[in-house]
């Protein structure tokens, strides 16, 4: 596989503050790559340096082997969709799309017939002479990208573009933007802070804090292993809990007081930890006294009902700390009411613990 | 409605009543008729048409100039400068404007005049044996112009730029546009209802304005200002002081009509 972009070392500052700090990674390509991280993780200012907007401290940027580092924005072989799209207003459609052909010097001929047919390629036939602002929201995505698109770049980066659409739209653009990347094999990179969004997407997943790349993974894996608390905090849903370790071999005594065994991630902890435990890991109604299971009792607070993705607020043992399990919508939990104090258990393997 | 009151009783009202003294001609007999003469009279004379063309090309010239000078202003202020400063630089540039006009107009005439700062300093530094006339031609009433006009066209130019997401700029720079073409493609026309207005305000200032071509362009200035006024004062003909201000309205309309039209603009989203 060919490397779209390598970056090593790459850092930046504002002053004091280090934005991003020490970042290597490689894109593959024609791969969806996401970069997901909470707000002010450095993200964006990674993605301005890529696109060219940002000058980095200090470090290297190779798009297809070529070093970017002093290259202009309007000069690499990369485009970016920006999160408020930024589609001119002054122009229509055909115009937005064909301004970057343009500067390219192709005949007017030439740029009919491919504004033309990347229309077709997002589903916007005919629409070349509609006035931008009269789009909706959807339709608005799908111009800006094939604004982009229709350059044939490289690598295609895309700021938090769903960021403004309304939920139901926001779940089809998702699988759209997936289609399209199929289609089209570009290479994708995605900023996002919205975890589902990078997971449901992307081929691989990098989770960025502070500057830093907390892990690079596939979406599966990150979701399954994750490497760092951070990670296992961030990504998906999970029940958190503060703890301290009493046994080196792997147990656990939480702030409540409730011991568990747990599979120790980090594997220099030397005291404090925190144990997190995703809520479908919880296997509710089991008893018994196999080696590797916690026990314990849930008081159910709460049925938080979301269809499929229904969960119940409950508390361990007789501690106050409340905790989220997934109830899943079949005939078995069906005669659980708020109230109840019910027997659960959770696989060591699934109590994750990190320093 | 009071506002169609305001607009007939002190606009409409007195142009109608120029507009009949326009029509009104003495005759030989010394009685009063209704004529064309008063019209006719400004194409016969020479002098008459000829200001009235020069002063139309001036205040074009000072027009475009103003927005050159501006331009930059507004762009540095708007994109460029931190946004702490930029309320204080907008004030730096109201502040002359506090002063009236007259007394703005004086104090440019203090630095160009024979006997004023700029000679004095340039014999001082031994740049010139004797002092330079720098007033009363037409460059420094035409900048006295630009200078008289610049506020009119640096604000309008703000307000549009500043409602101009800097992601347009950016985003055109990622799709291959250079800095010129961003400016041609992108900037001038995201601005152009701006451009036009703070034009039109310009154009119309200028072209009306009798107060600075008359002090630093001096007795040559020619401004077609100056006619009316010599018909209504020096000769006391307002008949004819009247047909020249009805030509004067006629030809700034007609002016910026035909600007509206070659830019592609629309006088209502310019002045929204």
């Amino acid at each position: 596989m060919n490397q779209s972009l390598v970056i090593e070392s790459l850092k930046k500052s504002f002053g004091d503050f280090k934005a991003v700090d020490g970042i290597d990674f490689y894109v593959e390509e024609g791969k969806f790559f996401s970069i997901l991280g909470p707000s002010g993780c450095g993200k964006t200012t990674l993605l301005r340096m890529i696109a060219g907007f940002l000058e980095p401290s200090s470090g290297s940027i190779r798009i297809c082997g070529d070093e970017m580092i002093g290259i202009s924005p309007n000069k690499r072989p990369v485009n970016l969709v920006f999160q408020n799209l930024a589609l001119f207003p002054m122009m229509d459609v055909g115009e937005n799309i064909a301004f970057g052909l343009k500067r390219q010097n192709f005949s007017k001929k030439e740029i009919e017939e491919k504004v033309k047919n990347i229309l077709e390629k997002v589903h916007l036939t005919g629409y070349e002479r509609k006035n931008v602002s009269n789009l909706s929201g959807g339709q608005k995505q799908r111009v800006a990208i094939a604004r982009s698109l229709v350059l044939e770049p490289s690598i295609l980066l895309l700021d938090e573009p769903l960021g403004a659409l309304d939920l139901k739209l926001r779940e089809q653009m998702k699988i759209e933007l997936k289609k399209l990347q199929n289609e089209f094999g570009t290479t994708f990179i995605y900023i996002t802070h919205d975890q589902s969004e990078a997971l449901v997407m992307s081929d691989k997943v990098a989770v960025m804090n502070n500057g830093k790349f907390e892990q690079i993974d596939t979406p599966k894996n990150l979701y399954a292993n994750p490497k760092t608390s951070f990670v296992a905090n961030f990504v998906g849903e999970t029940n958190k809990f503060e703890a301290k370790l009493i046994d080196d071999a792997g147990v656990v005594k939480t702030k409540e007081g409730i011991d568990f065994r747990v599979n120790l991630i980090d594997k220099n902890i030397k005291k404090d930890c925190f144990v997190f435990i995703r809520p479908e890991a919880i296997v509710m109604m089991v008893e018994g006294n196999m080696e590797d299971m916690n026990y314990f009792d849930l008081s159910i607070k709460t049925i938080l009902f979301d269809g499929s993705n229904t969960k119940v607020l409950a508390t361990l043992n007789d501690t106050e700390h409340e905790i989220m399990v997934s109830l899943p919508q079949n005939r078995k939990f069906a005669h659980i009411k708020e109230g109840e104090v019910i027997s659960a258990g959770v696989h060591i393997s699934d109590c994750k613990c990190y320093e | 409605m009071p506002i169609f009151l305001w607009l007939f009783l002190l606009i409409v009202l007195p142009h109608i009543e120029l507009f009949l003294m326009s029509l009104k001609y003495e005759n030989d007999m010394g009685d009063m008729v209704w004529s064309l003469q008063n019209y006719g009279e400004f194409f016969a004379e020479e002098i008459y048409w000829l200001t009235f063309i020069r002063v139309a090309l001036y205040s074009i010239l000072v027009t475009f100039l103003t927005f050159v000078i501006t331009f930059p202003i507004a762009f540095y202020i708007t994109k460029i400068v931190s946004v702490k400063y930029k309320g204080f630089l907008i004030i730096l540039l109201l502040m002359p404007f506090w002063v009236s006009e007259l007394v703005r107009v004086y104090g440019w005439m203090i630095l160009l005049r024979e006997s004023g700062v700029i000679n004095y300093f340039l014999q001082a530094l031994g740049l010139i044996d004797k002092p330079i006339e720098m007033l009363y031609n037409d460059v420094s009433m035409i900048m006295g112009l630009v200078y008289t006009s610049m506020l009119f066209m640096v604000v309008p130019l703000i307000s549009s730029l500043d409602g101009m997401d800097d992601s347009y700029i950016e985003a055109a720079h990622d799709l291959g546009a250079s800095k010129i073409v961003i400016f041609f493609k992108i900037v001038i026309p995201y601005t152009a209802p701006g451009i036009v207005s703070g034009s039109i305000v310009v154009f119309m200032l200028t072209l009306g304005n009798y107060l600075t071509p008359n002090l630093m362009g001096g007795k040559n200035s020619l401004w077609f200002t100056e006619q009316i006024y010599n018909q209504f004062i020096a000769s006391f003909n307002w008949n004819q002081g009247a047909a020249f201000g009805f030509l004067l309205l006629i030809l700034s309309s007609f002016i910026i009509w035909l600007g509206l039209k070659l830019t592609k603009q629309n006088l209502t989203k310019a002045l929204s």
